[in-house]
């Protein structure tokens, strides 16, 4: 039962292009993860700079009317909650778990607060079309038999996650700048003391991780549902967090893992009448990243100075 | 770059010192790390700043490269005032500095170590790899140092990790180098390597300060030397017209005794016997090869040999924690003199062989010997934490108990600390080697495994544990030392054991030459 249905799905144009959708929805705060993890800063608060940015976007859009400044908006609201980390972990050189896991609650208290206060409780409404972040056509190419529908016919913040995508490889393996990050998260005092700023790249590294989140925020209230709700991401960015794990905190390996979580999530929709339980299919994500802290996918090493506090001038 | 002026110019031309720091004070809550500290060191010279641990030597060196910032003082460099706020301030001055502990990250590669901060171009470009293995390359061949610019750190063996730290310094230019301990990590031959390499450098017009502790090296590579002793100066001293014993009273500021006087030895019966070990390395090679030796009451057994040669897993299945694949040792109790019971304890383990009087002072001190979270106090007492006058019932510990025999112990051994109930981290490595010896010292242990007893501790400590160790063999016990300090063997011991590839090859008297020894150490025959 569960295979014929499987094979009757599998081919469908449909459910690859939700696979691409779902994907970039991860794959955006999961490359916030890997920068400001790959700096040494561990950054669990996906999640909750995702809310905000999908709250914000919502909010600045239908207040300034103006789609850009909405988008915008998110992010940059995304990236003041990961101010906010960025100072108790760097400042201060509190647990960064902790840190994480307060963002995450406070996001969802704030959103749901604000939410309340400024309806009434009766809902913001939803989006006109011209607020919402667009699917795009590429005309004829469209046409292209299975390529088409799946690869062409994805929301704009699709194609601007793989442009981040091959910006964030090339940031990290090609630049100077790159060099340093890396520096920074695999041995803080040794990069101090070649001369390397190691506040400013764990900031700039925790608020990028932000304002990323916040864009998938974005994409998610703007994008894909056109309204605000009470904790819509629902989890995603502890999914985004998994494949950043999963993808051994590499751009490209963290875009594999979201593909593979993609797929899951398409197909627990569309297995529906099959005989699993969706629920049973909706925790393939977290399977599959313990499998791999188990090590059974080679080893999981996350750079060494990860989630380790720098106090310039000890040893 | 700062303003050149005329007044500056003159200055520098007319400075014969390349680093002045002047009255130089750090404190931290609780420790003062240096007090209104003086150093001065001439262009072109190597200057060795000397002192125990504690003495503010690494306090003073990061302040000069900006790590760390004094509560007062000031600094000239070449003879004009500086100010250094950071390590990028330091190396714009062509100060550069080599840290004991490696300042490199495994898993990239030379060259990006070495150009990481001053990379070729813009900080916001893209990396030019080539460019970076050019300089390197360049660098390399002008100072005399082969380095592969593209080979990960992690893969270098430790002395040439060392070199990539050289390089790295000379990559900025540095005219002033700080070298910090830098052949506790290296074999004598890597040591003898760079003493070349520092000639060389300085040759070529570069400043070489060097912090170290080990005598030695002072006498045979510097011109000049500072000594500091618990934060203030304790003088300045011409290498040429000094010498081990001087260097080593201004650091502890009392006389030392760099060899210790010890009476003829009166050995008893045998106590610890071992016939015949063999053991596996934990690679599954064999390690051990039929060990045999005895050693009696009242005397000190030295063994003898490079590290390698098997000491390491011979102490290891002597004190319980390997499994001898053939062989046995056993333990004979004396008691004025008269033999008492024999007991094979082959097979038995660390705490089984403490209860019967072996005790053990081991070659790693914060792996195996101590718990460095826990309290003096807690330490003072591992392993004997349900003896009858530490807890009731092996349950309940009897606190007051506990800290009135650590806080015994802590005076008779001479331990610096401000309270017994501080953490044994806080402790330097000289006390924490004396906190461990006091805890096995003082079960009155029939027999004693003593290894690297004195490893990374200062000339004071190092002294305490040598009188001591002598007064446990005059007491009767008998003492097995196991050392990679040959001046140490030949200290302490009455006979030596020189172990090669896994076997003793021979045993002689505490009157054999140095020759002699190393002729047995590698392999050779009398």
């Amino acid at each position: 039962m569960f295979l014929q249905v499987l094979l009757r799905v599998l081919p469908s144009s449909d459910l690859w292009n939700a696979t691409l959708q779902f994907a970039a929805l991860l794959l955006l705060p999961a490359l916030g993860g890997v920068i400001s993890e790959r700096s040494g800063v561990v950054n669990i608060a996906m999640e909750g700079m995702m809310l905000t940015g999908a709250y914000a976007g919502v909010i600045i859009a239908l207040a300034t009317n103006s789609l850009l400044i909405g988008v915008l908006g998110a992010m940059v609201c995304g990236g003041l909650m990961a101010l906010v980390h960025a100072i108790v972990s760097i400042n201060f050189q509190a647990d960064q778990i902790v840190s994480g896991i307060a963002i995450n609650i406070a996001a969802l208290g704030l959103t749901n607060y604000l939410l309340f206060v400024q309806t009434g409780g009766q809902g913001i409404p939803s989006l006109k079309d011209y607020l919402r972040l667009p699917v795009l056509s590429f005309g004829p190419l469209s046409n292209i038999p299975f390529l088409g529908p799946v690869l062409l016919h994805q929301n704009v913040v699709f194609y601007l996650a793989i442009l981040i995508l091959l910006g964030i490889h090339f940031l990290l393996f090609r630049t100077n700048i790159g060099l340093r990050i890396r520096a920074v998260g695999e041995h803080p005092h040794a990069a101090d003391t070649a001369g390397v700023n190691v506040r400013l790249v764990r900031y700039s590294c925790v608020v990028s991780s932000g304002l990323l989140s916040g864009l998938a925020g974005a994409y998610l209230s703007m994008g894909v549902a056109g309204i605000f709700n009470s904790n819509m991401t629902a989890g995603i960015g502890f999914i985004a967090l998994a494949a950043m794990i999963f993808g051994k905190w590499s751009p490209w390996g963290t875009a594999g893992a979201c593909l593979v979580f993609g797929l899951g999530e398409a197909l627990s929709t569309r297995l529906q009448d099959s005989g699993i339980s969706p629920n049973l299919l909706s925790t393939l994500p977290y399977l599959l990243t313990i499998i791999a802290l188990v090590g059974l996918v080679g080893r999981t090493a996350p750079p060494a100075a990860d989630g380790v506090p720098y106090e310039p001038g000890t040893e | 770059m700062q303003e050149r002026t005329a007044v500056a110019e003159t200055a520098e031309r007319e400075s014969p010192y390349a680093v002045e720091m002047r009255d130089i004070s750090k404190a931290w809550p609780g420790v003062v790390a240096n007090d209104g500290v003086n150093l001065s060191v001439l262009k072109g010279e190597i200057h060795a700043l000397v002192g125990e641990n504690g003495a503010g030597k690494s306090t003073l060196m990061n302040i000069l490269y900006g790590l760390i910032r004094p509560d007062s003082g000031e600094i000239l460099i070449n003879g004009q005032r500086a100010h250094i706020s950071g390590p990028r301030d330091a190396i714009r001055l062509g100060i550069g500095m080599v840290h004991q502990h490696f300042m490199l990250i495994p898993p990239l590669t030379v060259a990006e170590n070495i150009v990481l901060g001053h990379e070729p171009g813009h900080t916001a470009s893209v990396y030019e790899a080539k460019k970076a293995r050019q300089a390197i390359l360049e660098l390399s061949r002008q100072y005399g140092l082969p380095i592969d610019p593209d080979i990960r750190v992690e893969k270098l063996s430790v002395g040439l990790q060392q070199r990539v730290e050289i390089l790295k310094v000379l990559y900025r230019a540095a005219d002033i180098l700080i070298m910090d301990e830098p052949t506790g990590v290296l074999t004598p031959q890597e040591t003898f390597e760079l003493f070349g390499v520092l000639r060389g450098l300085v040759a070529q017009g570069k400043t070489i300060i060097f912090i170290t502790h080990k005598l030695r090296e002072v006498l045979e590579l510097s011109d000049n030397i500072t000594v500091l002793r618990r934060g203030k100066n304790a003088g300045t001293l011409v290498t040429k017209e000094t010498n081990q014993a001087e260097i080593a009273r201004m650091m502890v500021g009392r006389e030392v005794l760099l060899r210790v006087n010890k009476t003829a030895a009166h050995p008893g019966p045998v106590v610890l016997h071992v016939e015949d070990l063999h053991a596996q390395s934990d690679r599954g090679l064999q390690i051990l090869n039929g060990v045999s030796f005895d050693v009696h009451a009242g005397e000190i057994l030295g063994i003898a040999g490079v590290e390698g040669n098997g000491q390491t897993e011979l102490v290891e299945v002597l004190t319980g924690m390997r499994h001898a694949t053939s062989g046995k040792f056993t333990l004979t109790q004396i008691s004025d003199g008269k033999e008492g019971e024999t007991r094979d304890i082959t097979i038995m383990n660390a705490r089984e062989e403490r209860r019967v009087g072996l005790a053990h002072i081991p070659e790693d001190r914060r792996g195996s010997g101590l718990v460095l979270t826990d309290s003096i106090e807690d330490n003072l007492i591992l392993g004997r934490q349900r003896w009858p006058q530490f807890s009731r019932g092996g349950f309940v510990l009897l606190l007051r108990n506990i800290a009135a025999w650590a806080n015994k112990l802590i005076k008779e051994f001479d331990v610096r600390t401000p309270s017994s109930e501080a953490p044994a981290r806080s402790l330097s490595g000289g006390n924490q080697q004396k906190i461990i010896i006091a805890r096995e010292f003082s079960s009155n242990p029939m027999a004693l495994i003593a290894a690297q007893p004195t490893r990374g501790v200062d000339i004071g400590a190092i002294e305490f544990i040598h009188r001591r160790l002598i007064e446990q063999r005059d007491a009767g016990k008998a003492v097995l030392l196991v050392s990679a300090e040959l001046d140490e063997i030949r200290s302490l011991s009455d006979r030596i054991a020189v172990m090669y590839e896994g076997k003793i090859v021979d045993i002689v008297g505490d009157d054999a030459s140095e020759e002699q020894l190393g002729i047995l150490m590698t392999g050779g025959h009398l």
